[in-house]
């Protein structure tokens, strides 16, 4: 299964994980799965529409993924805030 | 003593002091992370915090011991055919019923909370306002910052909404209808100001004794109202200025007001390098400038519309202010004399005694 790496307070309401294995063919499934199994990240990553929050990024490996991006089951996403902000 | 809850850009800051000196931070929460809006329920003791992280989006977190964790609130979301999510969250006023809340939020959404802040619903009749496609955002977004309950009747309530103007309901919400007429917006063409709804209010607040009569700082304008918001009249001669964004009221005098005039919307800081409250004590029919103790020379500062707060009422009525500086001033005379609460925090959103 695709592996999901997390940075704090994201890995806090996951319950303490930063890195867990989670079911999915697509960048938003595997996020779903995510809030399923840890429903204290909802509304974090993804908005109330299913959408990637403007201000964060997802990488599949090395590139910039989007919601509709493919995963595989080899693969790394990696949650991580853009950088921006004041 | 009293406690400021001050929310500013990168975090809540809690102050404590007695009014006449500096107040101490006794605590901080949500380090880094703005901060649109805090504070405490007075029925059950429980603090709110309006938090708007950059990257995770808007939430409202409440505890009801600020030495425990924050626990976030539910239910804060859009229906599937909003066009944007949830954008800001600006404000969250008790309802006159227990344990019932209101927050205010962008874009131009009410929604309500029937158990102490734990949860919220979106309120539906507003949302589905049939002109809502035409609505237009100030500047900061399209807020809804104002929310006026009516004391004893829990069905009677005005919003406001920058800039789309005040909102009437009389049937707890279950139906809305504006409430402008006299709300001259001068950034409009002539010819269209008549009929616009594109009315940006900067705050409005409900005298309690007499609460048909409410007062608005406009984007441009000081007005009252005698008729529960059906109609306004200005009541800006005497002021520096017209424009400004908080406001504040004595609780126990319907005939007063305070507000911080800033030069124009071109140039929103305190005029001539002073920073001056004006208050009224005659419904506006004149004002008075109050700086005693404020910064009278080379003082350039924003206040913005939640950053004003009063607590108790008279003569001894304690008034609080924040500015983008990062500098809390505060008064325990009803702004006869003024102090410095605390400065070098980051820039200031917020300020509520609690």
């Amino acid at each position: 299964m695709p592996v999901v790496r997390l940075r704090a307070p994201l890995s806090e309401l996951a319950g303490g994980k930063r890195e867990l294995e989670l079911d999915g063919a697509t960048v938003a499934e595997v996020l779903k799965a995510l809030e399923r199994e840890h429903p204290d990240v909802r509304g974090w990553i993804l908005d109330e529409h299913g959408a990637i929050r403007e201000h964060i990024n997802v990488f599949v490996n090395r590139e910039y993924g989007q919601e509709d991006t493919s995963v595989s089951p080899a693969d790394q996403l990696h949650v991580i805030p853009a950088i921006s902000g004041g | 003593m009293t406690q400021l809850l001050v929310g500013t850009k990168k975090g809540l800051f809690v102050l404590e002091g007695d009014a006449g000196g500096p107040f101490a931070i006794t605590s901080r929460a949500f380090a880094g992370e703005p901060v649109e809006f805090a504070t405490r329920d007075g029925r059950n003791g429980r603090y709110l915090a309006c938090v708007t992280s950059a990257f995770y989006g808007p939430k409202i977190f409440y505890t009801d011991d600020l030495s425990a964790e924050w626990q976030q609130a539910a239910g804060l979301e859009l229906p599937e055919d909003a066009e944007k999510p949830l954008e800001r969250l600006w404000t969250i006023v008790p309802a006159e019923d227990d344990d019932h809340l209101f927050a205010g939020g962008a874009p131009g959404v009410l929604f309500e909370s029937h158990d102490a802040g734990a949860s919220w619903e979106l309120n539906k009749a507003f949302w589905e306002q049939p002109t809502r496609p035409d609505w237009s955002p100030g500047a900061g977004g399209m807020c809804m910052h104002s929310i006026a309950t009516w004391p004893g009747d829990p069905k009677r309530i005005a919003l406001a909404i920058s800039a789309v103007g005040v909102w009437l309901t009389e049937d707890g919400g279950q139906s809305w209808r504006h409430g402008n007429k006299g709300l001259y917006p001068r950034y409009m063409p002539e010819e269209a100001r008549e009929d616009t709804i594109d009315l940006c209010v900067h705050n409005m607040h409900r005298a309690p004794t007499q609460p048909e009569r409410l007062f608005i700082q406009f984007h441009g304008g000081v007005y009252r109202s005698d008729d529960a918001g059906e109609t306004w009249t200005s009541i800006a001669d005497g002021l520096p200025s017209d424009f400004g964004f908080p406001m504040v009221i004595d609780p126990g005098d319907p005939d007063s007001a305070y507000v911080i005039p800033l030069v124009a919307d071109l140039d929103r800081t305190t005029p001539e390098g002073k920073v001056r409250v004006y208050e009224t004590r005659d419904a506006g029919a004149s004002w008075t400038a109050r700086g005693d103790g404020l910064p009278s020379e080379d003082a350039y500062l924003t206040i913005l519309r939640q950053a004003f707060c009063g607590e108790g009422s008279g003569p001894s009525l304690e008034l609080y202010f924040g500015a983008t500086s990062g500098d809390v001033f505060g008064s325990g005379d009803a702004g006869k004399s003024w102090f410095t609460a605390a400065a070098n925090l980051p820039p200031v959103h917020s300020v509520r005694a609690a």
